[in-house]
């Protein structure tokens, strides 16, 4: 047995029995994905091929081995995608056998359900064939790699979030987390909107792919590309609806912090072709991921939590 | 002891560990500029960030940027200029990560303050030097000692507001840790600061030369995180079987789960309860890597010598150490739903991974927190009260004393029919129990 003196170890640092802070996260985040598949029937992980979803789907191969993951995969498809994410995505599902939903916000557009909007960015018209598909599918817990570093609404949110049946978050009504005692109940209709990742940062997530060694797609790294600016951001050129007339292509050194929809989604000058580079210039950066990239989130102070009311992640 | 407005050195970055800790103080107490001047200090806000809370102050025509808009991420705290919500936030040094849960100091939000206590292995009480110890500072030291959080801080701020007077600091130090020590918090460690002028936040002062112990960074980074594991009790609730039944695992049958307390090793013979049935340890698998023993918080697979019937639900002790199992639980009880609880209230109740049906049968007492009083058979509980409860439930439960275990001595009720989290529950006694308090000597174990 080991004595009361070598657990406390020195002073200001771990004993034998501390796990470091990624060894932590992880246990917590396969704890969560382990409730998740012994409470609920029709689990799905929300899977867009950026490096939290990546990171997600990592887990919960782990949190099952030498078993399969007993969960399928949804992406939400705005028709603007990182061709690089999609050959991603395609491999990840066939390497692990699983099986993969898409929600289409092109079949949407083509239905007249959803109308494309003048500046063309996709994604807030993503929430309603994400909560139909949802409903459709019956399921009944949707992971997602939300973290709470990510914006000030995402920092109220459980780890268990319920949704009505419209699939609606309501910050003030939420069930109070205590311990890990995770509270799955919902209603037929209702689903439960799951984050195993609720205490990863943005920088825990980089350290975590480099240390094991997980494969991404190569837009995070640094590569030249034609970009245009607009409202401050590196946007790739391509069918979506840029440039325009007066804005003008040049080709740059660029990588992206993250990926989502190529109309709302900025490349940042960087030269970091390595995970060790990234995780350098992500610790050094003065600006927050979604500050850096994401246009949607600078509509109104209020963006993030207005979109997650209705649905959105 | 620099602030961290340079990048953190690399190497660093990956051997750190995590600290879980809980705000409370009162409105006004300047929390939210502690808060703020932590995650500032520690590049915690980014220049987006900031340009964002200055652009609306400007915009309601403040003349500095207000920090407390860092932290009110709701449009409904924004309006009200309150926080009605706990909020996670998340910074690090060079020598650990924190996980910092902000709870509103209302004492109507009590539960809030339950609620990030109860992952908390650290709490900061903060008090005002002008007004010293108040009412609110004793229910935030009861609910830290209700929770058995390890390590308490009272930040006696506002020290500039006393002329950083140390017989100020002293006397409040003096009454604050008498009564923590009373209610059996374990260490309680009090620091003067100045929030607003950062004295001993993150630099130490130079107004309070008397004061020879760490800054309030200092402290944060140096608290053991982990505890004595030979005197826990060690505990692992079964999550979930893995039966991969493929060509290549055709018989392997492992109980997944996150071990709750203490260890286990290879070789060990278990107890599987509520059945009884023993077995040996075969092997650990640790995330698909083999090991020999694994601890408390990591997430493992187990595989047992002999096939027998476990499912989730289930829990797994050492067969030399099992916990009585039982179908009546009594508990100190926060109540953190709208609807209050009565007597004979038919509620679920989750313990580790099992949920079992149970019924309210008594409600002996409630808590007032002002004076720590009794008040007998209150009837009912209601939103943010605390009280002694008495459940039985339809299965036998092996559970531990709280005070010996945070995460098999706890549970939650549930109401079955709409699924709200109802009650946050703690088995055992507590200062809260009429009964006679256990023996200091054999109450030392202060696990988690």
């Amino acid at each position: 047995m080991t004595t009361a003196a070598e657990v406390k170890g020195e002073e200001g640092t771990a004993g034998p029995y501390a796990l470091s802070h990624l060894d932590a996260l992880e246990s917590e985040a396969v704890h969560i994905f382990r409730e998740v598949a012994g409470e609920f029937e029709r689990p799905v992980i929300l899977f867009s091929g950026g490096k939290d979803s990546i990171v997600m789907l990592h887990l919960a191969l782990k949190a099952f081995a030498p078993a399969t993951v007993p969960f399928s995969l949804l992406h939400v498809d705005t028709g603007h995608n990182f061709p690089e994410v999609l050959d991603y995505r395609d491999r990840a599902v066939a390497a692990h056998g699983l099986r993969l939903h898409v929600a289409s916000v092109q079949d949407y557009i083509d239905r007249g359900v959803l109308r494309e909007r003048p500046d063309g960015t996709r994604n807030p018209l993503q929430t309603l064939p994400l909560t139909e598909k949802i409903q459709s599918e019956r399921f009944d817990a949707v992971f997602g790699g939300g973290r709470r570093d990510e914006e000030k609404a995402r920092a109220k949110e459980r780890v268990f979030s319920l949704r009505d049946e419209f699939s609606q978050w309501d910050p003030r009504r939420q069930r109070p987390e205590l311990w890990n005692l995770y509270n799955g109940r919902h209603a037929p209709g209702e689903h439960v909107r799951v984050f195993p990742l609720s205490n990863w940062t943005e920088l825990d997530v980089w350290q975590y792919i480099a240390r094991e060694k997980i494969e991404l797609p190569e837009i995070y790294f640094a590569h030249e590309r034609e970009v245009f600016q607009r409202a401050g951001m590196w946007l790739t050129a391509g069918e979506w609806g840029g440039p325009k007339k007066d804005e003008t292509v040049q080709k740059r050194l660029v990588r992206y912090r993250t990926v989502g929809d190529m109309s709302c989604t900025g490349a940042v000058d960087s030269d970091a072709t390595t995970l060790d580079a990234v995780i350098a210039e992500i610790a050094a950066s003065r600006l927050t991921e979604r500050g850096a990239t994401r246009a949607d989130d600078k509509m109104s102070e209020a963006a993030m939590e207005d979109r997650k009311r209705e649905g959105y992640f | 002891m620099t602030s961290t407005t340079e990048p953190l050195p690399l190497e660093q970055l990956t051997e750190t560990t995590l600290l879980r800790f809980a705000t409370a103080g009162s409105v006004d107490d300047g929390k939210s500029t502690l808060v703020g001047r932590l995650l500032h200090d520690s590049k915690s806000v980014l220049t987006d960030q900031l340009e964002a809370v200055q652009r609306v102050s400007a915009s309601r025509g403040q003349e500095g940027p207000d920090l407390a808009l860092l932290t009110d991420g709701l449009r409904a705290e924004r309006e009200q200029g309150i926080t009605i919500d706990v909020a996670y936030r998340y910074f690090a040094t060079p020598r650990r990560r924190f996980i910092l849960a902000d709870t509103p100091g209302h004492v109507q939000y009590t539960r809030n303050m339950v609620t990030g206590a109860s992952t908390a292995e650290l709490t900061v009480v903060l008090v005002d030097a002008r007004n010293g110890v108040v009412e609110q500072t004793r229910r935030h030291a009861a609910i830290a000692a209700l929770l058995r959080v390890p390590h308490v801080v009272l930040a006696v701020n506002k020290m500039d507001l006393v002329e950083y007077r140390e017989s100020v600091f002293a006397a409040i130090a003096e009454e604050f840790t008498a009564y923590a020590t009373e209610l059996g918090v374990p260490e309680v460690t009090a620091i003067p600061i100045s929030a607003l002028a950062g004295d001993n936040v993150v630099e130490p002062s130079a107004n309070m030369d008397w004061y020879g112990g760490p800054t309030f960074l200092e402290h944060l980074e140096s608290v053991p995180v982990t505890h004595d594991l030979s005197h826990c009790h060690a505990r692992l609730p079964v999550q979930y079987v893995i039966r991969p039944q493929t060509a290549e695992h055709p018989d392997y049958r492992g109980y997944a789960g996150q071990i709750a307390a203490g260890s286990f090793r290879v070789g060990e013979e278990v107890t599987v309860l509520p059945s009884g049935r023993a077995s040996r340890i075969a092997a650990i698998d640790l995330l698909g890597e083999p090991v020999d023993i694994a601890w408390t918080t990591q997430s493992v697979t187990v595989l047992l010598e002999s096939d027998i019937d476990i499912s989730r639900g289930d829990l797994i002790v050492p067969s030399k150490d099992a916990p009585p199992t039982t179908q009546d639980v009594e508990a100190t009880v926060c109540h953190v739903a709208d609807a209050p609880l009565t007597v004979g209230h038919r509620v679920l109740l989750k313990h580790g991974t099992r949920t079992v049906k149970a019924i309210v049968k008594d409600i002996p007492s409630r808590l007032t927190l002002d004076d720590l009083s009794l008040h007998p058979h209150p009837g009912q509980l209601v939103a943010n009260d605390i009280g002694r409860v008495k459940i039985r439930t339809a299965e036998p439960l092996p559970v531990d004393s709280y005070a010996d275990s945070r995460r098999t001595g706890s549970f939650i009720l549930i109401d079955p029919s709409d699924g709200t989290t109802l009650t946050a529950g703690m088995v055992g006694e507590s200062f809260a129990s009429p009964e006679p308090v256990k023996d200091a000597a054999e109450d030392d174990g202060w696990d988690f």
